[in-house]
């Protein structure tokens, strides 16, 4: 199947960037260096081109009870340009896909979403809610955006100051995970204060015809993927078909720990399940881990207790640009996962001796 | 893009080259490849005494993105390693073809030397 390019594919490639496939798209994985955009994002601010991320809209009498019974947080919660990090879950309680709901302005009376898959799973997720919309006879429509919509997230401590310069509609008076439409370079874009870099920043949703012009009115450092996903690591965040994957290594959010997006008050698919797993208690979880002998953690690396009894799987690990210390993620048994305990990771046959540390690493806003 | 490529020293065409000073040949990559891996982050090397075959792999270099073996352009014996690499791992990309060194390799045999690209046909690899 051919990649799916970015809107601003061609902009990328003039300003020198290299590429990568991620989800089925071509996407800019590095501009100048990972450490210098990593840097920059951390002490400054920088815009990541993040348009593999999916659209899909919801809206119709019954949006609230589709949005409701299909993701694992309480959506009634939301007020217009109000967002959450939730996940969707299958009936056994494992982890498709983590996303944030935005609920915009309502639409001919009724209550409105949008909400973010990964990338290439924004199909896949379209159908489903297609399918259990029919199968529950709710009324709602339900549009895949994707195409339509390119995403661009501005992070860094000197985020707010940037997009005060360059937008209407003061968005820098928005709070954490609020949201709602900014006007950039005579363009309205849904403006959001969330971000994946454990800085402050906004995510701005931007109609794919104007993404080159708003794109372009942010005279900051471009960074790609490969920041992206370093300063995820420090901030101890997940990345989907890496720390989690419903095919390869299923999960439930408690495993994940993410157990905060799960509200059992609520009715939603993988529920029930979800209510004896939190009874039960977890036997395996997610923790950080910094490798205290020289090497890089990578996914897919075994962990081992002191013995070298294999116990676990490294999900994720790089070399951290801002504390220059090698760190990862990865499941271990919960008696393994108090901060402090020594654990091994065989990098490459050899292992290197490693402390469970938590999360997130850096402390960042 | 263009990159340096010193016509001093040959190279194998897995990106690593080889200088000759009386005897002892210097290893490190070339400037293609540390822009093709990105930021140096860790470098694995043979201690001090191991012998090398040609074009077999004496150790190990990982950039925040990737891990990627590397290669012996002649054989012989390690007599000197780049330690401050362990502590400096940018070197590699500040200066591949100076400060950013990897190894010192003597008794290779001359040919194998003759037998790597030169600066010319390397380049045309890399274009």
């Amino acid at each position: 199947m051919p990649l799916q390019t970015p809107p601003l594919r061609g902009i990328h490639d003039e300003r020198g960037a290299k590429f990568t496939e991620f989800g089925g798209w071509d996407m800019p994985v590095e501009f100048d260096s990972i450490q210098a955009e990593h840097r920059a994002v951390r002490e400054d601010v920088g815009i990541f081109d993040v348009s593999h991320m999916g659209q899909i809209h919801v809206t119709g009498p019954d949006a609230a009870t589709l949005m409701q019974r299909l993701t694992s947080n309480d959506v009634s919660r939301l007020g217009v340009g109000d967002s959450q990090y939730a996940t969707i879950t299958d009936e056994e309680g494992v982890i498709i896909d983590d996303t944030v709901i935005y609920r915009l302005p309502d639409e001919a009376g009724h209550p409105t979403y949008l909400f973010v898959p990964n990338a290439g799973t924004d199909e896949a997720t379209h159908e489903r809610w297609i399918s259990y919309r029919n199968e529950w006879d709710l009324e709602a429509t339900i549009d895949n955006q994707t195409d339509e919509y390119a995403m661009f997230a501005v992070q860094g401590p000197n985020a707010s100051d940037l997009l005060e310069q360059v937008a209407d509609g003061s968005p820098t008076a928005l709070s954490r995970f609020e949201a709602a439409y900014a006007t950039v370079a005579d363009t309205e874009c849904w403006t959001a204060r969330t971000g994946y870099t454990g800085e402050d920043g906004f995510e701005l949703i931007v109609p794919r015809s104007a993404a080159e012009t708003v794109w372009s009115r942010f005279d900051c450092q471009p960074c790609g993927l490969g920041a992206r996903d370093t300063l995820r690591i420090e901030a101890g965040l997940l990345l989907a078909g890496q720390d989690f994957d419903a095919e390869s290594d299923p999960r439930t959010p408690y495993e994940a720990g993410i157990g905060f997006t799960v509200d059992l008050d609520t009715e939603f698919v993988g529920r029930d399940a979800l209510a004896a797993a939190e009874e039960a208690g977890v036997e395996e979880q997610l923790v950080g881990f910094q490798l205290i002998d020289r090497g890089v953690p990578r996914h897919g690396y075994d962990i081992t207790n002191t013995e070298g009894r294999v116990v676990g799987t490294v999900t994720s690990g790089t070399m951290s640009p801002t504390l220059e210390k090698p760190i990862g993620l990865g499941y271990v048994p919960v008696e393994y996962a108090d901060p402090g305990t020594t654990l091994q990771v065989v990098v490459r046959g050899q292992s290197k001796k490693a402390r469970v540390e938590t999360t997130p690493f850096i402390e960042t806003e | 893009m263009s990159f340096d490529t010193p016509d001093d020293r040959r190279y194998l065409e897995s990106h690593e080259w080889a200088l000759e000073t009386d005897g002892v040949i210097r290893v490190g990559i070339s400037d293609f490849a540390q822009d093709e891996l990105g930021d140096v982050v860790f470098v694995e090397l043979p201690d001090e005494g191991e012998s090398v075959a040609q074009e077999e792999e004496f150790g190990v270099i990982e950039s925040i993105k990737a891990v990627s073996d590397l290669y012996a352009p002649v054989g012989g014996e390690v007599v000197a390693i780049n330690e401050e690499l362990f502590d400096a791992p940018e070197l590699v990309n500040d200066d591949p073809f100076g400060e950013g060194w990897m190894l010192e390799i003597e008794g290779a045999d001359e040919t194998e030397l003759e037998n790597l690209l030169s600066a010319d046909e390397y380049e045309d690899q890399i274009a």
